[in-house]
């Protein structure tokens, strides 16, 4: 496939906000249950909320350069029952709209006990408020993750550790991206958020890993024996019925050259994950090392997006293979 | 958000838009298909075939389909161009004249040049189909110096054919698919004949017949035989004469059609000492002399043991044997002196020289000779053969051919294609069902009656040429060649060079015109051809000598006129561009007298009607030539006391009459008064309404009777002469043996009382004019080292591209942009040529930088690309970065138009009898260009510019949409 | 249930793309269009296709065959690209299978070409909309085009006929008839679409010779006595009178 720029910032971004939205909310619940000291409402919080935002935002932005018509792009919620992509129209939103309450809530100091649980603990909206985002979080990396691995015949893409990938990274990158927060905004957290980053980049290393591992040994399906249904092992294209590109030639190849396929391979392993893990160790006392640390990591998202796009080998180029 | 679409899929847009449909006859190639042009707000919506025509039954093609985006042409010329004083030719800087200034330049050019000496005017046109008209103005202007493209198409094919049965394949008769049962295709990729064969060969398939393609590439319909037999290209000949030699050595020939309706059982004086030798014996000297075959001549019979005239009551010759005259002269029927000729052409000698196995060659002449022998196909038809005899039934031998330039553009073209349809013959399936089957005007005699003068002084100042500037010489008295011998017409055709050239020689004027020899001309007038381009060979060179002047600073070639639609290559060389019509914007006339569109079951012609005004200030060449002729004052365009004779194209259409009253002239059907008559009649006023009400064709369905055994068919040929379309009803029996050919051979070796050749063309008039065919290397490869440039190169037409049309096209050039080379992956590895790989192909005479396809479906001592898909850089008003400059190539640069000859000097490249341009002989290498090699074809030309009235298309979009209405 | 349909023959297509413009050039100024063409007279120029003819060449020289293969929407029983439509523009129309593109609903997101494995869905890269085969829906239901000219326009333009047009699901139409009798099959039959559109394989004729064949009472070399015949002179047995 041809990495689509708008797709590859999208899911990276809304990806790091996801993320961070599940960081806040998880400190929140620490210090909910008194693991964590507890951080301002509106320093913190609805700060941090705001920063989520923005990646939402600019997530949702750089999606509408996707689109061909983005002033019809109110209608793409219509087919949820059918379509991911529908469900992802519709989730974002939701998602968007609850972080932003959150956001308020914790602005706002909206904290009037709502359910009383045992002891001093008391529910107010943000945990509320919150619980939803997380679910919607969830929903959200689902819908992401299935929009690819839903298409049967993405054969790199038709598997679960396609959303458990989308999941990870940007938990991974979240969390990352909270620790720097924290260091700014709330130094005891750092540990935390950079120990979380540290977990979850090696479980997304694992899964990344076990994907590429599992792409590296598929066997098309697809032949062109299937594809023109002529069965004999040598069948050479000669042309492809028009010669200055079309849309198929476009959409569906990359147009890089096996090396740059293959430098951008250890590319993105290194910058997605070792870089990251070797800065974060000594990162939990450096501020500038988390800074760097993200930076690298989210750099390497786009590799890992780009890699993720173009690794996938869609069954129409075995009609779109030469001209003549 | 209801589930409703929103869009309507089906409305028609806009709802009240004003629709109406029109039909003509498309040129968007020479099939000549009816179309239907469907129209919306009086824009061209649609186009589609015309399912009333009997061409294409309502089918059409990629190029018919895509006749909008020529209307809508960047590159189409709108304004009569001068160039401008002082400019270059080739620079492409003219300024837009009137046509009155047009004309009046025209006419006093031409007026001088009539008035002195005529040969100074050459005209010379392309791939058109009005040659009624052009050879007629040629003519009356008094220039010898006239042909259409047919001499660098495939002449060979139509001379081959014609000088041996009366009839040939290309418009003139065709494999009768719909009874064949084995169908055997060679060198052909796409041909004239394109819809109409498309749909035979599909329902043949599908009726279970048996398709084999004898060609070195397998692309477009040999891709759907069920067998391909890769051949090395110019090696037809030793297959056709291996496969003689089988058919003769099993037995399987059609024996009863060869005694009865070829001259294989007429006896030939085998005297050595004879004036009339290798000549048939005649029994007596005919009454009459006229241009038919008199039937006079001998058999030996099988039953009473003695010579007879041929088709006495109860008699049968021999095929085979040698007999002595009573006067002693020996004599052997000329089937013996074949089987002669064959006896050494054996399978394994052929399979030497063609590549394929010697089995191979043994069972496709058992399979054409049992499928002919044992699956006959019998009509219920009675009809009377030319010696009185009734036949309750036509008999056919199912099994057709059909071959095209695959054969034609060799050097050794015309004897390969004797050899077919002699084979052809030998199967028995001349214009019988199953086989090859005539296409009125044709069978004609043998050769036909046309002839061109025979002597220069049939070229006088201000008067008609006396005679066809076009014909079919039968014998050296018929060549158009001064007393020394020399040639009269510019191209040398009918000359002693290439006598039989009954097309001319377009490929050389250009060359011959620039040399002066024969002569210097001063105006040359090229129309529909892109003569600075893909129709000729040796391009860089010959656009050089388009530009090339003589020490006083004229051009060597003085005035050069084009008439074109579009900004072409060619056009950028001319002094004065006449910008033409599309074929949506004129009346044209498939004529009788040219090249109609007829069926087998009869004759058929038809007309193109103006479905739009001509565009910006375009006059129709028709109107061009009728207005000359009337400011000329030439006696077939004026009246009497010089004044005009016809207002216009159309009017000359309806009144013309090839001589005052005959009744014939340029349309067939909806002749006399009320348009009752057909073939002969006089003019009727309504003639083309009539033909416009009749989906603008004339198809006159003979009956039955008529329809078949043409050469020998007394009813058709008694019709035929009632209809004028022949002179003479007597039969065409077919020459296996060639008595033209021995008359050239005869004269050669001094004897005879004809004119003899010049010394220095005595050898090859001799070797090449064989009675029988006989196979010898292409000439261009037996002076070529094999060594140094060992494969051959060949182009075909690509089913979606006309020549150099279509590159404008919108549509069609995104299906070819570009060309490569196609190399078989074996030789292509061996040269180290990667896939898509840049390379260069090399002959003796150019080199060209190119792509490489690799491909297997390619001889591996063959490569080919498209034909004219590469262009110059700017022409067509394509920008300089089109591909088609840029990544496409043109293989003629590496074509010659001529060779070197031992004894100094050169001859035209092609074949010795015909003068058919060789196209297919070139030998070349091939090797990979080096690193750092642009990435760009080579040779690159200056980019034209576009020019005045033209409207080149800088848009990045382009969005038809009909009726004007974008959404 | 009608499903519409294209059977098309390999066994005769030539690969002359008349069924490529001519679909082009009915659908440019229809419903369907403008389907608009880039850089149309400069590099690489690339336009809006609804049916391409392509070319594949199987085995090695000199056992090849070359194949064109027409190329169009399937029209898939079971399309992959209508359910992951978010807006709904691409739908499947119960009434006769034809699988449609509702221009004006469509976002241009481009999912649905994702999500077709044969590749038959191609962007109008100026209007932004995805663009496919209508099966001509908006010429086999006019009602302004005569009665026989209700035919998609790429099946009307096919010189060979290796088109047909039909309802697959009528066993009686000759679209099954052929699928049937021709040993029709659909393309990528692995990812369970179900296409409608089916392609019928090249079918040979072949003939075999028999030695008998070759050897006749009829030969007509025998009527002309090309049998060896020795001149009387010659020495015969008549010649020895020792018996
Ligand atoms: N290498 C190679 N070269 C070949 C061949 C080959 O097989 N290989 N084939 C040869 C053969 S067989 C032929 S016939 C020639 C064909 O060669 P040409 O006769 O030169 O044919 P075209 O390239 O079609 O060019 C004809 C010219 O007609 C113009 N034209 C188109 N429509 C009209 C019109 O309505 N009116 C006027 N006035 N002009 C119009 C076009 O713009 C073009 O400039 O090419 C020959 N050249
Ligand atoms: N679409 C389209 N149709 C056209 C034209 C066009 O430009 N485009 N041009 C028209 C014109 S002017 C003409 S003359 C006709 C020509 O129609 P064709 O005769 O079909 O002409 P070519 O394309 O030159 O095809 C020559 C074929 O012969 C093969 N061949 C070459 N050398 C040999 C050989 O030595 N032996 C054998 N057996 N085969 C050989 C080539 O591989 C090729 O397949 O087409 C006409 N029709
Ligand atoms: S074959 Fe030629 S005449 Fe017929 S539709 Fe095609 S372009 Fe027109
Ligand atoms: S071929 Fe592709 S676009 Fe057409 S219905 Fe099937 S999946 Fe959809
Ligand atoms: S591009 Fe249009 S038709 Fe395709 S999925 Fe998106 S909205 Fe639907
Ligand atoms: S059915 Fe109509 S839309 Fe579909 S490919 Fe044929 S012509 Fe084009
Ligand atoms: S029109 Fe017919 S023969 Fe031509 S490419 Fe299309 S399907 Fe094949
Ligand atoms: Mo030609």
């Amino acid at each position: 496939m041809k990495p689509p720029f708008s797709v590859i910032f999208l899911t990276t971004l809304i990806g790091v906000g996801q993320g961070l939205f599940l960081a806040l909310y998880t400190g929140q619940l620490y210090s909910f249950f008194d693991l964590l000291p507890a951080q301002d409402s509106r320093s913190f919080y609805a700060t941090g909320s705001i920063i989520a935002l923005v990646f939402l935002g600019a997530g949702l932005f750089a999606s509408f350069f996707h689109l061909g018509h983005p002033e019809r792009a109110w209608r793409s919620a219509a087919m949820w029952r059918t379509s991911w992509l529908s469900r992802e129209v519709i989730v974002l939103p939701a998602f968007i709209g609850t972080v932003f309450l959150y956001g308020v809530a914790h602005w706002f100091n909206f904290n009037a006990p709502m359910i009383e649980l045992s002891g001093s603990h008391q529910v107010d909206i943000t945990l509320i408020l919150g619980a939803a985002g997380t679910f919607l979080s969830f929903a959200l990396f689902i819908s992401t993750g299935m929009i690819y691995a839903c298409l049967r015949f993405m054969q790199e893409w038709h598997t679960p550790l396609t959303p458990i990938n989308f999941t990870l990274f940007g938990g991974a990158s979240g969390f990352l991206l909270a620790s720097v927060f924290a260091a700014m905004a709330a130094p005891q957290l750092t540990g935390f958020y950079a120990g979380w980053a540290i977990i979850l980049t090696a479980l997304a290393f694992i899964s990344r890993s076990a994907s590429l591992w599992r792409n590296s040994r598929i066997k098309p399906k697809s032949s062109l024996s299937t594809a023109i249904g002529i069965k004999h092992p040598n069948i050479v294209q000669i042309s492809q019925g028009s010669m200055g590109g079309s849309f198929n030639t476009r959409a569906f190849f990359h147009g890089k050259s096996a090396a740059f396929i293959r430098t951008i391979k250890p590319g993105f392993i290194v910058l997605t994950f070792i870089l990251p893990l070797i800065l974060l160790v000594p990162g939990l006392s450096s501020p500038k090392l988390l800074v760097a640390a993200f930076v690298i990591q989210y750099a390497g998202l786009l590799a890992e997006r780009w890699f993720f796009f173009a690794e996938a080998n869609h069954p129409q180029n075995l009609y779109y293979q030469k001209v003549a | 958000m209801s589930s409703t679409p929103l869009h309507d899929p089906i409305g028609v847009t806009p709802a009240d838009a004003k629709l109406e449909m029109r039909t003509t006859t498309c040129y968007m190639c020479a099939c000549r298909c009816g179309i239907r042009v469907h129209l919306r707000d009086g824009e061209v919506r649609y186009i589609d075939g015309n399912p009333n025509h009997p061409l294409n039954n309502g089918v059409i093609c990629a190029k018919g389909s895509s006749g909008i985006m020529k209307q809508y042409s960047p590159a189409r010329l709108t304004q009569p161009l001068l160039r401008k004083k002082g400019a270059e030719r080739g620079a492409g800087d003219f300024e837009p004249i009137s046509w009155e200034q047009t004309f009046s330049i025209l006419a006093e050019r031409l007026q001088k040049i009539r008035s002195t000496d005529p040969k100074k005017f050459a005209l010379f046109t392309g791939r058109d189909q009005m040659q009624a008209l052009t050879g007629l103005f040629a003519r009356q202007f008094g220039t010898p110096n006239y042909a259409a493209h047919g001499g660098f198409c495939s002449v060979n094919m139509a001379a081959g054919m014609i000088y041996t049965i009366g009839g040939s394949f290309w418009e003139f008769g065709g494999p009768d698919l719909e009874r064949a049962k084995l169908f055997i295709m060679i060198g052909t990729a796409e041909d004239h004949h394109s819809n109409p064969l498309k749909i035979a060969i599909s329902k043949f398939k599908r009726d279970g017949g048996r398709f084999i393609s004898i060609n070195p590439v397998r692309t477009g319909y040999s891709a759907i035989a069920d067998e391909w037999v890769p051949i090395k290209p110019g090696t037809d000949g030793a297959l056709m004469l291996a496969l003689i030699h089988e058919l003769i050595a099993m037995g399987l020939y059609d024996r009863e059609f060869l005694a009865r309706y070829t001259n294989a059982g007429e006896l030939v004086n085998l005297d050595a000492e004879h004036d009339e030798f290798g000549m048939f014996v005649r029994s007596e000297v005919p009454k009459e002399e006229g241009c038919f075959d008199p039937q006079n001549k001998l058999w030996w019979d099988r039953i009473s043991d003695k010579p007879v005239i041929t088709h006495a009551e109860g008699a049968d010759p021999y095929l085979f044997g040698e007999f002595k005259l009573s006067d002693g002269t020996p004599v052997k029927p000329s089937f013996q002196l074949l089987q002669e000729r064959v006896k050494d052409y054996t399978p394994d000698w052929a399979a030497k020289i063609t590549g394929i196995p010697a089995e191979t060659i043994h069972r496709l002449a058992y399979e054409m000779g049992i499928t002919a022998r044992d699956q006959k196909v019998v009509l219920p038809i009675a009809w009377t053969d030319s010696w009185g005899k009734e036949h309750e039934t036509v008999t056919g031998n199912p099994v057709a051919f059909h071959a095209m330039r695959g054969l034609a553009a060799h050097s050794n073209g015309f004897h390969t294609i004797r050899s077919l349809a002699i084979l052809m013959s030998m199967l028995g399936t001349i214009d019988r069902p199953g086989g090859f089957r005539h296409k009125a005007p044709f069978p004609r005699p043998i050769p036909p009656c046309a002839k061109t003068p025979n002597t220069h002084r049939a070229v006088q100042p201000d008067t008609p040429l006396d005679g066809m500037p076009l014909g079919w010489p039968a014998d050296p008295d018929d060549l158009f060649v001064d007393d020394e011998g020399k040639p009269v017409r510019i191209d040398k055709a009918f000359s002693w060079e290439h006598p039989l050239s009954v097309h001319g020689l377009m490929h050389n004027v250009i060359t011959n015109a620039w040399r002066g020899d024969p002569y210097k001309i001063d105006t040359l007038l090229i129309f529909m051809a892109n003569m600075g381009w893909n129709s000729t060979m040796n391009t860089v060179e010959v656009r050089k000598m388009l530009n090339d002047k003589e020490e006083n600073g004229e051009y060597k070639i003085p005035f050069l006129v084009v008439c074109d639609a579009f900004e072409s290559e060619m056009t950028s060389f001319a002094d004065l561009i006449l910008p033409d019509t599309t074929y949506l914007e004129r009346h044209d006339v498939m004529s009788m007298l040219d090249r109609p569109i007829s069926e087998f079951d009869g004759p058929v012609d038809a007309i193109r009607v103006p479905i739009f005004p001509p565009k910006g200030e375009c006059k129709p060449f028709q109107e061009v030539l009728i207005e000359l002729g009337s400011r000329l004052k030439l006696p077939a365009f004026s009246n009497q006391d010089g004044s005009r004779k016809f207002r216009d194209y159309p009017d000359f259409i309806i009144n013309y009459e090839t001589a005052p009253g005959s009744g014939i002239g340029f349309l067939s059907g909806y002749r006399g008064k009320g348009g009752e008559k057909s073939m002969v009649g006089e003019p009727n006023p309504r003639q083309l309404e009539m033909y416009e009400a009749n989906n603008c064709v004339y198809h006159h369905e003979l009956p039955q009777s008529y329809q078949y055994m043409r050469n020998w068919n007394k009813g058709y040929l008694e019709w035929s002469q009632r209809n004028r379309i022949t002179r003479y009803a007597d039969p065409i029996q077919l020459h296996i043996y060639s008595e033209v050919l021995q008359t050239f051979r005869l004269a050669a070796q001094g004897k005879g009382l004809t004119r003899k050749p010049p010394k220095h063309l005595k050898q090859r008039v001799e070797t090449f004019f064989d009675p029988l065919p006989f196979y010898y290397e292409p000439l261009e490869t037996q002076i070529t080292d094999l060594h140094k440039y060992p494969l051959a190169a060949i182009t075909q037409r690509p089913m979606a591209m006309y020549h150099s049309w279509d590159s404008q096209n919108a549509w069609l050039r995104q299906i070819h942009t570009h060309n490569y080379l196609m190399v078989n992956t074996v030789t292509a590895k061996e040269a180290g040529i990667a896939d898509g790989g840049w390379m260069w192909i090399e002959s003796p005479w150019g080199k060209v930088r190119c792509m490489c396809r690799h491909s297997e479906s390619v001889e591996p001592g063959t490569v080919w690309t498209w034909n004219a898909i590469g262009k110059s850089a700017g022409a067509w008003n394509l920008l300089p970065s089109a591909n088609e400059s840029q990544l496409g190539f043109l293989l003629n640069h590496v074509i010659s138009e001529e060779l070197p000859v031992k004894t100094g000097g050169t001859t035209s490249n092609s074949d010795p009898i015909t003068g058919q341009a060789a196209w297919f002989d070139v030998r070349v290498r091939i090797y990979p260009a080096e690193a750092g090699e642009p990435e760009q074809t080579s040779p690159q030309f200056e980019p034209l510019k576009p020019y005045p009235g033209t409207k080149p298309y800088f848009g990045k979009w382009l969005a038809y949409f009909a009726g004007g209405k974008k959404k | 249930m009608t499903q519409l349909a294209l059977v098309i023959d390999l066994n005769v297509c030539v690969g002359c793309h008349a069924c490529v413009t001519s679909c082009k050039e009915w659908n440019t100024s229809g419903p369907a269009g403008p389907l608009s063409d880039s850089d149309p007279y400069g590099a690489n120029p690339s336009g809006t296709f609804f049916n391409r003819v392509q070319t594949f060449e199987v085995g090695t020289f000199p056992n090849t065959a070359t194949v064109h293969f027409p190329k169009s929407c399937l029209h898939c029983e079971e399309p992959p690209c209508v359910p992951v439509c978010p807006t709904g523009a691409s739908y499947k129309r119960k009434e006769d299978g034809i699988v449609l593109v509702d221009y004006d609903k469509c976002i241009g997101c481009e999912y649905c070409s994702w999500a077709c494995p044969y590749g038959a869905r191609e962007i109008d890269a100026k209007q932004k909309v995805m663009k496919k085969c209508t099966l001509c829906v908006d010429r086999i239901y006019s009602t302004t085009l005569p009665e026989a000219d209700r035919r998609p326009s790429c099946v009307m333009a096919c010189p060979t006929s290796a088109r047909l047009f039909g309802d697959v699901h009528d066993p009686e139409s000759v679209v099954s008839k052929a699928i049937r009798e021709s040993a029709g099959y659909a393309l990528m039959p692995e990812w369970g679409t179900q296409p409608a559109n089916h392609y019928l394989p090249r079918r040979k004729t072949t003939m075999t010779i028999h030695e008998d064949e070759l050897m006749r009472v009829d030969n007509p070399l025998k009527i002309d006595g090309k049998l060896p015949k020795p001149s009387k002179q010659q020495p015969t047995l008549d010649d020895s009178t020792s018996w």
